[in-house]
């Protein structure tokens, strides 16, 4: 394999697909509309309701798209690289399922109500508390199975408080909702969404890409990292911080989303040859890719039916994640 | 003047009817335990005759009927809580669990299950039906012909008829064979369900809706608490569009269950259009 020649065709090649889908989530929805209208509105130009269409409806459910899978793929990457271990990935460890827990109880007790940014706030005190919990359990060096297990346990002990929560709701939708939180969606977001979780993620993103060297170092193992000048206390915190803006941010607006940040990483490690500073961006890019794909699958097989986006990431990760599991024991054995 | 004809008959007709049966037993310790029951019990019941009612009863938000409810204990419709009251009538819709009403019937209850209303006409059986079962068709029929008089208050023939909407939580919209289509079709009003294939009811994308432009918007109202789902009434595409469309809202409780007091609805509804408000 050609190394750091082919890196920057990989990151042209990628931003072109997100390019392409991004277009492509906005042109295609239950109404249809002529390509060249649709562009037009949302510049400014032609009918007042068609341009209400694309910048109110279309446009913050497309950007929500690339910032979630981006928030979503990138997490994923750093925490398998951190973790030097291919299961962890935020829905997995239970990062997902507490920020939910958070945006939920933000949300109930009428903190998001009382500003905006409460809700993503809520959702980063949530996710932090769970990536903390598992670094403790799970420990650094710690095996597939500590991590595996304290997952599940964070995850459903979240979902369980979730769910408690919103049945306890006086609102007679709000048990509704348990779907939304636990498997995601961008249906009916407004810019408002766009624009609470923004702030978040750029500092997540900053904080995540500046793990690249750390990561690397990681590679040869602790000791190396340690005697080439790598503060590991530092890229722990940096990792926790990071993560917990980017999941905090992306669950608060669409809900918790699995897999994302399992099969992106996977995917695209062998074309980086397994540099993790070089997997970050590119994990960035195939997120938002596998999201806003998944959304435009979501909006054309069943438009009326607001299918979530978890089920199909699941669809195409569960799959993916067996596969995984086969491949891992036949190279132990 | 036929109106009145008219309800001077049926009044004559229910007072001879309700006397002869009257002489029946009645059931003397009823227990409602479905909303929509509830309201028409409350409605036609004899004092004292209706001993519990389902905890919906005593919502303001979902109850025309609260007042009256309040003096009545509430019950949350288990088969436990309901059997423990020795009722010798249950009251239920066709939407409470079957479960409920097979332990029911085990423990040899006996039990009236009222279909849901999907249209006016709905709404004067099952008032006859609740006159029935509760041995008050006097009082029935007089909510029927009361019902009937203020219906046909309502009449009109007036065209082209403004296009109208009824959006709520999910983007749920009600359609022509529903309990609140037969309200708007009342009020005089095309139903743009029917132009989204919608017939009973379902959901429309907002962008859709946006695009459609209805002469009126009837927004649901938001329930305490907040839900997700009611977020699409928030949206700001929403707002922009019913800031140059004329808009209504509709207490829930006027529509939830078809009792007489749709009519309420059916008149709220009708002012917005006899006020000039929408554009022709």
């Amino acid at each position: 394999m050609t190394r750091g020649a082919t890196y920057p065709a990989l990151l042209t090649g990628l931003s072109c697909l997100v390019l392409t889908l991004f277009l492509a989530s906005l042109l295609v929805g239950p109404a249809r509309l002529g390509m060249w209208d649709c562009l037009r509105a949302l510049f400014g130009q032609g009918p007042e309701m068609l341009q209400l269409v694309m910048r109110e409806i279309r446009l913050p459910r497309a950007l929500l798209g690339v910032m979630v899978g981006a928030a979503l793929g990138m997490s994923g990457a750093v925490m398998q690289g951190f973790l030097r271990n291919p299961l962890a990935e935020p829905g997995l460890v239970g990062t997902s399922g507490s920020a939910a827990l958070g945006a939920v109880l933000a949300i109930q007790l009428g903190l998001a109500a009382a500003f905006p940014l409460g809700l993503p706030l809520a959702a980063l005190v949530g996710a932090s508390g769970s990536v903390i919990l598992v670094l403790l359990l799970a420990g650094p060096q710690g095996g597939a199975l500590a991590l595996i297990l304290s997952g599940i346990a964070i995850s459903a002990l979240a979902g369980a408080a979730t769910s408690l929560v919103l049945n306890l709701s006086p609102n007679p939708f709000a048990a509704n909702e348990i779907i939304f939180w636990m498997l995601g969606s961008l249906a009916d977001r407004s810019m408002l969404h766009v624009w609470i979780a923004l702030p978040f993620m750029l500092v997540g993103a900053a904080l995540l890409l500046a793990t690249g060297r750390g990561l690397d170092a990681l590679t040869l193992g602790e000791d190396a990292a340690a005697s080439s000048g790598i503060n590991l206390t530092r890229l722990r915190l940096t990792l926790v911080a990071g993560t917990a803006a980017l999941i905090g941010g992306a669950t608060a607006v669409a809900g918790a989303i699995g897999f994302v940040g399992l099969v992106v990483p996977h995917i695209l490690r062998r074309s980086v040859s397994g540099r993790p500073s070089r997997l970050i961006p590119v994990s960035a890019l195939g997120g938002a890719a596998m999201v806003l794909a998944a959304d435009l699958a979501v909006r054309t097989i069943a438009p009326e039916r607001d299918i979530k986006l978890g089920v199909l990431t699941a669809l195409i990760g569960a799959p993916f994640f067996l596969h995984l599991i086969l491949k891992t024991r036949r190279s132990g054995a | 003047m036929v109106m009145a004809w008219c309800q001077t008959v049926c009044l004559a007709g229910g007072l001879a009817l309700g006397a002869s049966v009257a002489a029946a037993e009645a059931p003397r310790r009823v227990v409602s335990i479905n909303l929509c029951t509830d309201q028409l019990a409350l409605e036609l019941a004899a004092p004292g005759q209706l001993i519990s009612v389902s905890y919906l009863a005593h919502d303001p938000a979902s109850s025309v009927m609260q007042t009256k409810a309040a003096a009545i204990p509430a019950n949350r419709a288990s088969a436990e809580e309901v059997f423990l009251l020795k009722p010798d009538l249950v009251l239920a819709g066709a939407f409470t669990p079957p479960d409920t009403l097979r332990m029911l019937s085990r423990l040899g209850v006996r039990i009236e299950v009222f279909p849901p209303e999907t249209n006016l006409h709905d709404i004067r059986d099952n008032v006859l039906q609740m006159g029935q079962v509760l041995g008050r068709e006097a009082m029935a029929d007089q909510v029927v012909a009361d019902f009937d008089a203020g219906l046909s208050a309502l009449e009109s023939n007036e065209h082209p008829l403004p296009s109208a909407i009824i959006y709520g939580a999910n983007g749920y919209v009600a359609g022509h064979d529903s309990l609140a289509g037969a309200i708007l079709r009342a009020a005089g009003y095309r139903n743009l369900a029917a132009e989204f294939g919608i017939t009973v009811g379902g959901t429309v994308p907002l962008e859709r809706l946006v695009l459609a432009q209805p002469d009126l918007i009837v927004l649901a109202e938001k329930n305490r608490g907040h839900a997700r789902s009611e977020e699409t009434l928030d949206h700001p595409a929403l707002y922009a569009l019913i800031a140059r469309q004329p808009h209504a809202s509709v207490e829930d409780r006027n529509w939830i269950c078809g009792t007489p007091h749709v009519l309420d609805a059916i008149r709220e509804l009708r002012a917005v259009r006899m006020a000039g408000k929408l554009a022709q």
